[in-house]
C-alpha cells in the first residue's frame, strides 16, 4: 500500500471539475485509492464522495493507493493535485 | 398609488415586467419511505437499477433542453448530476445494502445519499448547501422512479409558477410552458433562478418568504418585477390599474425604441453618451436592441456566480471578445472582479464588517494570480481597440500603481507568449470610497478615466448599509452631502481632464436624471432597459436649467426639499408624459 500527504494548492479547491476529473483518472486502474480528510474516508472512485469532500485551498489530504497498479495510479494521481487541478 | 394594500406582497425584484396571470403552486412531493423488510431482493435490485436508468434518461433531456436554451457552460450544472448516476461505487454499495439488509430499495436510496448530504451540509464552504441541493435533487428523482410516479413537472401553460425555490433544472422544463413569472420564498438577485429568469427575459419576485403559505393554486396573481411587489386575488380595480399601466408601458415603450438610433441630446445642444451595465452576457441582444452607445460597466463577478469557481484565461478571453466584437464601435468598460472575502472564506472566519473589508482591488491584490489572469484575458480582448479596464474599491494610490504594475508584467508575458493586445488599452478607477473622491486630482495623473459608483459611494458617505432593514431610510440618494460631494468630483475631473462617468444605480432614477445632467456628468451608464427612458428625458431638458437646478439644489439643506426642487422642476417642464416616466421608475 502507498500512502501520501498531499495539500489542496489552487484557489477554488477541490470543487466539481477537479472532482470529475480525479475519478476519471482513478477508472483507469485496478487498484483501491481513498482519499482520507479529517478522520473521514472516501473512495476516490465515487463522484459522490470525491464531490462531498469540498476540499478548500490549503486542506491536508491522505491519499491511500493499493493494488497491482498501485505505482502508477499514485503517480497520476499526485501530479494532478500537484499541477493545482490545472487551475494554477 | 392610493390603494388598499392588505393582499400585497414584497420581495426581491430581481426580473423586470409586469405580469397578471394563475398562480401555479410548484410543491415537491416528499415521499413516503418506508423501512419494511422486503422478500424479493432480485427483484428489488433490478427496480432500483430501471429506476436509475430513467432517471438518467430524464435527466439527459433536461440536460439537451439547456444546452439549447442556455448554452453549454450553463448547462455544465447538470453534468455533477448525470455523473452520480453512474457512479458505480455508490451503486454498487446500495446493491449490496439491498442484499444484507433486506429493505426496500427506496429506503436504501434515502438513507444512502443522505449520509453524504448531511456532510455537504456540515461543510463550511459556502457553494456546498447548493451542491446539496442538486443531491436532494437526483435522490428524490430515484425514489420516485422506484415509485413509478410522475414528477409534477409537466405545468399548465402561461401561469405564474410559485414555489419556495427553484433549481436549475425546474427552470429549464419551466420555459417549455410559457411561465409569465416566477415568485420564490427563498433566493436572492444572484441565485440560479434570477439569473436564468433575467436571461430569459421573464418577470420574477423572489425571496418573498410567505409566498407559498399565502397563494393557493389557480389565484389570480399580479406580479410587479419592477417593484418586487405581488399582488394575491387582486381587486377587479387594482387589475384595471394594472392593465391599464401594461398596456400604457407597451405603447410607450414602442415609442421609446423609436429612439433607438436617435442621440441624447438636450434642448440647448448638449450632447450625452448612454451606455448599459451589463450583468450575464444574455443580455447583450437586449442591449444592443435599446440603442446603448457600448457598455460602461461589465460586472463580472456573474461569471463566478454562475461557474462558482473563477474561470481560466481562455474561458474568459472568450466572454470578453464576444462582447466587445458585438459592440464595436463602441467601447466596452470590463471592471475586474469585485468580490469579497465571503468567497473564499469558510463561514466561520466570516469578516465581522465585509463591506469595510476585504473586497474589491484590496482582495485583488492579495489574489495576484487570479487578478493577472484577468487582466491577461481583458488584454487579449483590448486588440481592437474597444475595450477599457477598471478596478472597484480603489481607497489609495499605492492600488493604484500596484495595479499598473501588474498591468505591465501582463503585457510583458503576452508579449513573450506572442499574444496580441492593445497596448494603449485606457485604464480607469470606480468612485466609490469618499478618500479617493477627494483625492481625485492626484488620481487624475495615473489614470485615463474615472467611473462614479453611486451605490457603495452612498452607503460609505453616509455610513449608511442600505441592505439593513432598521437603517436604510437613512440611505439617501439626494442627501445634500451627495449632491455636493458629486458636484466636487466632476469639478476636480475636469481640473485634470479625465473623463468621468456615473454608473450606479442613481444615474438610472428618473428623479435624478436632470441633477446629473446639471452637475456636468457626459456619459452615464444604465441598465439597457432604462435607456430610451433617459435618452427621453435627455431629449426634454436644457442643460442651462439643470445647471440652474443643481445650484439651487446645492444650498438646500434636507432631503426632502431637495426632492421637492426636483418635482417641481419636472412638473413645470413635463407635463404630458411625466407620469409615464415615473410609474414605471425602478424604485
Amino acid at each position: 500500500m502507498i500512502e501520501k500527504n498531499v495539500k489542496i494548492i489552487n484557489n477554488a479547491g477541490l470543487h466539481t471539475r477537479p472532482a470529475a476529473t480525479i475519478v476519471k483518472i482513478a477508472a483507469k486502474y485496478k487498484s483501491d485509492f481513498y482519499i482520507n480528510k479529517d478522520g473521514l474516508s472516501i473512495n476516490g472512485k465515487s463522484i459522490i464522495g470525491v464531490m462531498t469532500l469540498a476540499a478548500a485551498k490549503g486542506s491536508d489530504l491522505v491519499l491511500t493507493f493499493e493494488g497491482e497498479d498501485e505505482h502508477e495510479i499514485a503517480e497520476d494521481i499526485l501530479s494532478y493535485f500537484n499541477r493545482g487541478f490545472d487551475e494554477l | 398609488m392610493i390603494m388598499k394594500r392588505t393582499n400585497v406582497l414584497k420581495g426581491i425584484a430581481t426580473a423586470p415586467g409586469i405580469t397578471i396571470a394563475k398562480a401555479f403552486l410548484y410543491r415537491k412531493e416528499i415521499e413516503s419511505i418506508s423501512s419494511e423488510e422486503i422478500n424479493d431482493i432480485a427483484e428489488a435490485q433490478i427496480s432500483l437499477k430501471e429506476a436509475i436508468e430513467k432517471s438518467k434518461k430524464e435527466l439527459g433531456k433536461i440536460f439537451e433542453l439547456a444546452v439549447k436554451k442556455l448554452g453549454e457552460k450553463r448547462a455544465a450544472i447538470f453534468e455533477a448530476q448525470m455523473m452520480i448516476l453512474e457512479d458505480n461505487i455508490l451503486i454498487d454499495t446500495l446493491l449490496n445494502r439491498i442484499d444484507k439488509e433486506k429493505k426496500a430499495p427506496e429506503y436504501i436510496v434515502h438513507d444512502e445519499i443522505t449520509k453524504y448530504q448531511n456532510l455537504m451540509n456540515a461543510s463550511t464552504e459556502f457553494y456546498m448547501k447548493e451542491r446539496s441541493q442538486d443531491i436532494e435533487d437526483i435522490k428524490n428523482r430515484i425514489i420516485r422512479n422506484l415509485k413509478n410516479k410522475k414528477w409534477k413537472s409537466k405545468i399548465d401553460n402561461d401561469v405564474i409558477v410559485v414555489s419556495e425555490n427553484v433549481t436549475p433544472a425546474d427552470t429549464v422544463l419551466f420555459t417549455r410552458a410559457n411561465v409569465k413569472g416566477y415568485i420564490t420564498n427563498f433566493g436572492g438577485i444572484t441565485s440560479h433562478a434570477a439569473i436564468l429568469a433575467r436571461s430569459l427575459r421573464i418577470p420574477a419576485v423572489l425571496g418573498v418568504h410567505e409566498a407559498t403559505a399565502k397563494i393557493e393554486d389557480n389565484d389570480l396573481i399580479i406580479l410587479d418585477g419592477y417593484h418586487g411587489e405581488i399582488i394575491i386575488n387582486p381587486t377587479e380595480k387594482q387589475v384595471e390599474y394594472y392593465q391599464d399601466k401594461i398596456e400604457r408601458l407597451a405603447t410607450f415603450d414602442t415609442e421609446l425604441l423609436t429612439l433607438r438610433d436617435e442621440p441624447a441630446v438636450t434642448i440647448d445642444g448638449q450632447k450625452y453618451i448612454i451606455q448599459a451595465n451589463l450583468d450575464v452576457n444574455e443580455e447583450i441582444e437586449f442591449v444592443i436592441q435599446n440603442g446603448a452607445h457600448g457598455i460602461g460597466l461589465v460586472r463580472t463577478e456573474q461569471l463566478y456566480n454562475v461557474l462558482e469557481n473563477f474561470p481560466d484565461e481562455e474561458t474568459q478571453f472568450k466572454e470578453y471578445c464576444d462582447l466587445a466584437n458585438k459592440l464595436y464601435p463602441h467601447s466596452v468598460t470590463i471592471r475586474a472582479f469585485d468580490i469579497g472575502g465571503d468567497k473564499v472564506l469558510p463561514l466561520d472566519l466570516k469578516e465581522p464588517n465585509p463591506m469595510l473589508g476585504w473586497r474589491g482591488i484590496r482582495f485583488l491584490l492579495d489574489h495576484q494570480n487570479l487578478f493577472k489572469t484577468q487582466i491577461k484575458a481583458i488584454l487579449r480582448a483590448s486588440v481592437n481597440q474597444n475595450v477599457k479596464f477598471m478596478i472597484p474599491m480603489v481607497s489609495s494610490i499605492a492600488e493604484v500603481n500596484k495595479t499598473k504594475m501588474l498591468i505591465d508584467e501582463c503585457k510583458k508575458e503576452l508579449e513573450e507568449k506572442g499574444l496580441k493586445f492593445n497596448p494603449n488599452m485606457e485604464f480607469g478607477i470606480m468612485i466609490e470610497v469618499p478618500s479617493a473622491a477627494l483625492m481625485i486630482r492626484d488620481f487624475g495623473k495615473c489614470v485615463s478615466f474615472f467611473s462614479v459608483g453611486t451605490n457603495d459611494l452612498i452607503q460609505y458617505l453616509l455610513a449608511v448599509d442600505r441592505g439593513n432593514e432598521i437603517v436604510s431610510s437613512s440611505y439617501q440618494e439626494f442627501h445634500p452631502a451627495v449632491i455636493r460631494a458629486l458636484e466636487f468630483m466632476v469639478h476636480e475631473a475636469k481640473i485634470t481632464n479625465t473623463p468621468m462617468n456615473i454608473c450606479g444605480e442613481m444615474a438610472a432614477d428618473h428623479y435624478a436624471v436632470p441633477i446629473i445632467i446639471g452637475l456636468g456628468f457626459h456619459a452615464l451608464s444604465v441598465n439597457a432597459s432604462e435607456i430610451p427612458y433617459i435618452k427621453k428625458i435627455i431629449n426634454n431638458l436644457s442643460f442651462k436649467e439643470c445647471r440652474v437646478l443643481v445650484k439651487e439644489c446645492l444650498k438646500l439643506t434636507t432631503e426632502d426639499e431637495i426632492k421637492s426642487r426636483i418635482l417641481k422642476f419636472y412638473k413645470e417642464r413635463f407635463t404630458e408624459f411625466v407620469d409615464k416616466i415615473f410609474e414605471n421608475n425602478n424604485r
